[in-house]
């Protein structure tokens, strides 16, 4: 069925959480805040996460990586989520890694595939452009210009962006004989002439970045795939995106129940342990079970993208809007019982429910994917 | 894997032969269910057929072994002949608590002799059984329940009252939950005897519910004669049997949605024929936001369902996460219902007509409010996840 691990996906769930637990803790990404880190990550992590073969988990094996799909992608952005891991995983070895391993050319393979196997170089997706997740309705244009093309515009929520050594831009190329706009995807330097960066440092401690382009000269090879054409790779990234994002909305949102759960066999009030109250053991056991269902949609949507399913999109969808709900569910009900130490910067709690935020957000929250999903079945 | 995908071909050739095309037929009336026995009349030529071929097949009950009238088969081929069934939209060939759960308390604790006398005639749809188990003082709390049963030294006699007894005026065996002694804790002290319902002193009552249906009875047993040897496992030590049989009633209650599911027209298709479109969207937007969560969550639910079953090993139970699947199937199940009657407005009101099949939807909305009481509610549920699971203090 896919819906139990494997043996090799067992085996690397094992060694994702070893390493997330010991090399990236909680406590990790504390000291980069606190630090106010240049990059807002450890590069030495990243290098790491590169030797154990992190980086390459989608990447094909004659560029370096070790092709080991989407499941294990997920284990391992699970264990990311578990830690509060910051790394440019989702960007680089999820996003970018689709995107060039499903429209790139033979050039931009061979550029950019080993390098993110390596560790050695940032990708970022520059794709939204508002306050919401909104692929359908882009306004940032590259026109023909000489053999290349002239991008303007402006994007925002660009995870890591501010690091990327490449960004992957969205930006219509023209319009249909009906009218409707088509999208085409370009790999660009981010030091070329009219790009400008802002480092967004997020409520999470994590890193985007609002990036403009005016008047951009790029030369025709920055193209990915066909002109006209990217709204097909664009897609398949999404699903992977949105995927990734689920898992690790999984493992941050039953790390909190966790947490909260071991909090309430501990703290005492009115002479008792506070989990032998009912209202709280009742709300703790419905979490237990949506977070279960929560675990179901992760497997079944990585299951699809490795099988390459027809529904994949729906089913991404789908387990985007349930992750959304959910994580959500259990960042709030972890704040509540955890009581005023939920409110202290002191508790991991309050961190995971930032973090929980910030997932449900990118790619799209739990509305625009339930509106998504009854498009899809025609209502 | 291989295996499995031959077996498949193997089930679907053999479903095309052989399931009737009347059994293809979504089901529209309580008559459309098979639940056999003594009694039961079949609707239709091919109602009996269904159930006679799909029985010696061994198919009614697939994972029982080959002896005791099933087929011997993996819970995973289990999965397959289900599969294969919901492809070509074929009916259950026979429902019964036989099926569910006095056959899982006999394979585990029955003796030979026991299995050989009960089992075959209920994978036969021969014998329809019902499950004597809350009384008027003993619904969520089982353990409390009070039927007398003496030992007569070669027999029993059993006196008392049950309640919400499924289907026990058309049911021909009881198994029952009684109190050989009562001086020690409750838990001690409960055996788990089978009787003929049509032994003297045994008198079914229906109770009429909310949906104007009776599909559950009182009982009264009045000096009931029940021979020892219908005492399954060991005197006094029932409540194992009862505790190890309340685990497949969640899991079959908590999966009834999915199955439901299948037979009945999604959520969203039903509104958008009533209430229309207004540019591709459903024209109540309010509603239509709440059918789209309520629809990803029974997606995600039956993710559940598919993963926890192929989890479990063939064979073993899913022990306290059958708890989860009760609580969350049924409270599902109720909030699809209610968008249901949000969804058909007026129409679905409507309580003795030919249009709305005399309140068919009406009434199964008024029964699924019974999905959360009955097998345990669902606070007693999250109680059990409290404490086996979570391991709560005090739970």
């Amino acid at each position: 069925m896919g819906l139990v691990l494997n043996e090799d996906e067992s085996l690397l769930q094992d060694a994702a959480e070893g390493f997330f637990a010991d090399k990236a803790p909680v406590k990790e990404l504390r000291k980069l805040r606190d630090n106010r880190d240049e990059i807002g990550f450890s590069q030495a992590l990243w290098k790491e996460m590169a030797e154990m073969g992190f980086t390459g988990v989608l990447v094909e094996e004659e560029y370096g990586g070790v092709d080991m799909g989407f499941m294990a992608s997920g284990i391992i952005a699970e264990q990311m989520g578990k830690n509060l891991s910051a790394s440019p995983f989702l960007s680089t070895a999820i996003l970018a890694a689709t995107a060039i391993r499903e429209g790139g050319s033979d050039d931009q393979k061979s550029s950019w595939l080993p390098k993110i196997s390596s560790g050695d170089a940032i990708i970022a997706l520059a794709l939204d452009e508002r306050a919401k997740h909104n692929p359908d309705n882009i306004t940032t244009t590259a026109e023909r210009s000489g053999n290349g093309f002239k991008l303007n515009g402006s994007k925002a929520m660009v995870v890591d962006g501010h690091v990327a050594d490449a960004l992957i831009v969205a930006a219509k190329t023209g319009s249909q004989e009906d009218g409707t706009e088509v999208t085409s995807l370009f790999l660009v330097d981010p030091n070329t002439n009219g790009i400008s960066t802002e480092r967004t440092i997020m409520l999470d401690s994590r890193n985007s970045a609002r990036v403009d382009f005016n008047e951009v000269e790029i030369s025709g090879d920055a193209l990915i795939g066909n002109i006209d054409d990217g709204e097909h790779i664009l897609r398949k990234v999404l699903n992977a995106g949105r995927a990734a994002v689920s898992a690790e909305l999984l493992g941050a949102g039953s790390q909190a129940f966790e947490s909260t759960v071991a909090y309430i066999k501990e703290r005492k009030q009115f002479g008792k342990i506070i989990g032998e109250f009912q209202a709280l053991q009742h709300r703790a056991s419905h979490l237990y079970s949506e977070i279960e269902n929560a675990r179901s949609a992760v497997m079944a949507a990585l299951t699809a993208l490795d099988k390459n399913d027809d529904n994949s999109e729906d089913i991404c969808a789908m387990t985007k809007a349930k992750l959304g709900s959910v994580a959500k569910l259990a960042s709030q009900e972890g704040v509540q019982m955890h009581g005023g130490v939920g409110m202290t910067d002191e508790y991991d709690i309050g961190l995971f429910m930032k973090r929980i935020r910030v997932l449900q957000e990118l790619f799209g929250d739990a509305s625009y994917h339930m509106n998504k999903v009854a498009l899809s079945n025609e209502y | 894997m291989t295996n499995l995908k031959a077996f498949s071909l193997e089930v679907r050739t053999w479903l095309e032969d052989n399931c009737p095309d009347e059994m293809r037929q979504p089901i529209t009336s309580d008559k459309d269910i098979c639940w056999g026995g003594r009694e039961w009349e079949f609707q239709s030529k091919a109602q009996k057929i269904w159930m006679e071929l799909m029985a010696k097949k061994g198919w009614t009950v697939p994972t029982w072994p080959v002896e005791y009238g099933g087929a011997g088969l993996s819970r995973a081929e289990e999965m397959v002949i289900k599969k294969e069934m919901k492809r070509i939209g074929a009916r259950s060939p026979l429902d019964s608590f036989g099926i569910w759960m006095l056959g899982p308390a006999l394979l585990k604790f029955g003796t030979e002799d026991q299995k050989k006398e009960h089992l075959p005639p209920v994978a036969r749809g021969e014998i329809r059984w019902c499950q004597g188990y809350s009384e008027p003082a003993a619904g969520s709390d089982l353990a409390s329940l009070a039927t007398k049963c003496e030992d007569m030294g070669d027999h029993f006699i059993v006196n008392g009252q049950k309640v919400w007894t499924s289907y026990a005026d058309q049911a021909d065996w009881i198994f029952c939950l009684v109190r050989t002694d009562n001086t020690g804790k409750k838990h001690h002290g409960i055996s788990f005897v089978l009787f003929d319902m049509k032994t003297d002193g045994v008198e079914p009552k229906p109770i009429k519910l909310i949906s104007g249906r009776s599909p559950f009875c009182e009982t009264f047993f009045k000096d009931v004669r029940v021979e020892k040897k219908n005492l399954v496992g060991v005197q006094d030590k029932g409540w194992d049997v009862a505790k190890y049989l309340l685990t497949h009633e969640r899991e079959m209650i908590g999966g009834q949605h999915e199955v439901a599911g299948s037979l009945t027209r999604p959520l969203h298709e039903l509104a958008a024929t009533v209430l229309g479109l207004d540019d591709g969207k459903l024209s109540d937007t309010m509603l239509r936001s709440k059918i789209a969560e309520t629809e990803i969550d029974e997606w995600a639910f039956s993710m559940t369902l598919t993963r926890k079953l192929a989890e479990a090993k063939a064979g073993s139970s899913l022990g306290a996460d059958s708890s989860m699947l009760k609580y969350y199937g049924t409270e599902l199940n109720k909030r699809k219902y209610e968008l249901m009657m949000d969804a058909t407005g007026h129409d679905g009101l409507e309580w003795e007509s030919d249009r709305s099949s005399d309140g068919k939807l009406a009434r199964t909305w008024l029964r699924t409010k019974g999905n959360s009481i009955e097998g345990g509610t669902s606070e007693v549920q999250l109680n059990i996840i409290s404490k086996h699971i979570l391991q709560l203090p005090g739970a």
